[in-house]
């Protein structure tokens, strides 16, 4: 027996326009079906996490009056786009603590035409008077005056940052990102978008925050994701084919942004990722060249190149390079986002970081279909929620 | 000049406009908001800075989408000025990925963003090719 926690059952709803469900119907469309996927039920269960971001609070109790009010402990958990991987590991933390034999993990998000999502929004005070207000003593909105701070500007700034930092010019690379992506997305029927886009086709659609067009930028979408996680000393009273499905949780990293300079002016997604894949590989014993396949959090495609280095997928500095071997494409030594990342797949937020370790889980276990990345046997899905939390976990089938 | 006010209280106006930052004591790390303490060393002592008002800039984008009531387009920066990152505005050039570059070099300029029914002038600031 030892304190591993495994992945029993997971599942993801397909991505896009639901307007005739709620999100408590998203949500418990992916719980019964990951209790089913793990066999086991609503009753077997010791612990619940839920997310659901831009909900009005208290979704997991929600959840729970549709589909089994069975007393346990349940957490409502939000933290930005890492809100579903921080409910992931809430449930592991649960079940490695002894609390629980197994626990549920669940994130749902309803966005179909949302729009532009943070920083932006508050339009200009129409006030009378010139009134200094908050903690920079502004008498007006600061979006737009004082730089961005909105999502599609802050991320295109960090990628702008990362060529300026390694002298680069190929500006065209984010747009050759979106293009892999989005090539990847035709072979994903849960993706909301499953189109592939010619570079001419990306470069030339509408400009969002430059470098970044729209279909650069996650797409708002409406979807969820639900795991169920199991003890290592429950998961070997289960049958045979339980323990071969099942997946190993060979690390649940969670980090925040440390203070360096600049990181309160352009949030750094860099060091707290980085300290994350750190934490990541040496809990897991594995080192960056094991990984079979990566989901790593393309909510722009600008982020896209600097994770690549920040998860070290490649050397310091060496993201545009790695990108031009073909690295990252499904057919490439490390693929990234095979399942079309969220440029294509989309992104309701508090699904995301559950429904990336559906992805990697469906390769683990083999069923991944005609995407399915062949004799994958370690993976690695990352998130990173702006303010900042980033998680990460990796994944390894049971080798049964 | 009491008809004049700063955009955000850490631009100072005058015959020099420049920004001023909340430096800790103790580590030297600088913040333009209202402290409660450091983020760095947790430190409660700060005293007032002066930044350099020349910089280049480290990162830029030009956001053309934005929420109703942010004029678009505008050129965003990030300018390192002699070591203290700065968020601002792009101004006096055209807001297209041609007339900005990475490590272009940068000064502080201000400009009026209005009056307001008592004849107050707010003075907003962006950063302007040196
Ligand atoms: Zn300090």
């Amino acid at each position: 027996m030892s304190d591993d926690v495994w992945i029993l059952g997971i599942y993801m709803t397909k991505f896009g326009k639901y307007p005739d469900r709620d999100t408590v119907d998203l949500a418990a469309e992916a719980v019964l079906a990951a209790l089913k996927d793990g066999g086991v039920s609503m009753k077997d269960m010791g612990v619940l996490a839920a997310g659901c971001l831009m909900g009005g609070g208290g979704i997991a109790q929600q959840i729970q009056k549709q589909i089994g009010q069975t007393g346990i402990p349940a957490y409502n958990v939000s933290n930005a786009c890492a809100t579903g991987a921080t409910a992931l590991k809430t449930a592991i933390m649960t079940v490695k603590s002894g609390e629980a034999d197994f626990g549920l993990a669940v994130g749902v998000e309803k966005l179909a035409g949302a729009g532009l999502l943070g920083g932006a929004g508050k339009s200009a005070k129409a006030g009378s008077t010139w009134t200094p207000q908050g903690r920079y003593g502004e008498v007006m909105d600061t979006e737009g005056r004082v730089g961005t701070s909105g999502m599609p500007g802050t991320f295109a700034q960090i990628g702008m940052e990362y060529l300026h930092t390694y002298g680069s010019t190929s500006f065209d690379v984010f747009a050759r990102i979106s293009e892999k992506n989005h090539s990847h997305s035709t072979l994903n029927p849960l993706a909301a978008y499953t189109k592939a886009m010619s570079l001419d086709e990306i470069k030339n659609d509408i400009m969002i925050a430059y470098p970044n067009t729209r279909p650069m930028c996650s797409a708002n979408c409406d979807g969820a994701a639900a795991a169920v996680v199991v003890s290592d000393a429950k998961l070997k009273t289960l049958s045979l084919e339980q323990q071969r499905r099942a997946i190993k949780v060979s690390a649940s990293v969670l980090t925040t942004d440390p203070y360096e300079e600049a990181c309160q002016v352009l949030p750094n997604v860099n060091t707290l990722t980085r300290n994350a894949a750190k934490i990541a590989y040496e809990r897991a014993g594995i080192g960056p060249e094991d990984l079979d396949l990566v989901e790593l959090h393309d909510c722009f495609a600008t982020a896209e190149l600097v994770h690549y280095d920040n998860l070290m997928l490649c050397e310091e500095g060496g993201a545009v390079e790695f990108f031009e071997s073909g690295a990252t494409w499904r057919t490439g030594t490390t693929p990234v986002n095979v399942s079309g990342g969220l440029e294509s797949k989309g992104h309701p937020i508090a699904a995301t970081g559950i429904a990336n370790i559906w992805e990697i889980c469906h390769h683990l276990r083999g069923e991944a279909g005609p995407r399915q990345i062949e004799g994958a046997k370690v993976g690695l899905a990352h998130v990173i929620g702006l303010g900042s939390a980033c998680g990460i976990h990796v994944l390894e089938r049971s080798g049964l | 000049m009491s008809n004049l006010i700063p955009f955000v209280d850490y631009l100072v106006l005058g015959d020099h406009p420049h920004l001023v930052a909340n430096e800790c004591t103790a580590c030297g790390a600088r913040f333009f908001d209202r402290r409660n303490a450091c983020a760095g060393c947790s430190g409660t002592e700060f005293h007032k800075v002066d930044v350099a008002t020349e910089g280049e800039i480290t990162s830029f984008t030009v956001v053309t989408f934005a929420a109703p009531g942010v004029p678009v387009p505008f050129v965003s920066a990030i300018v390192d000025c002699a070591g203290t990152s700065v968020r601002s505005n792009i101004i006096h050039v055209e807001p297209t990925p041609d007339d900005v570059s990475l490590g272009m070099k940068v000064a502080l300029a201000t400009y009026s963003l209005g009056l307001d029914e008592n004849g107050v002038e707010a003075i907003g600031f962006g950063f302007q090719p040196a």
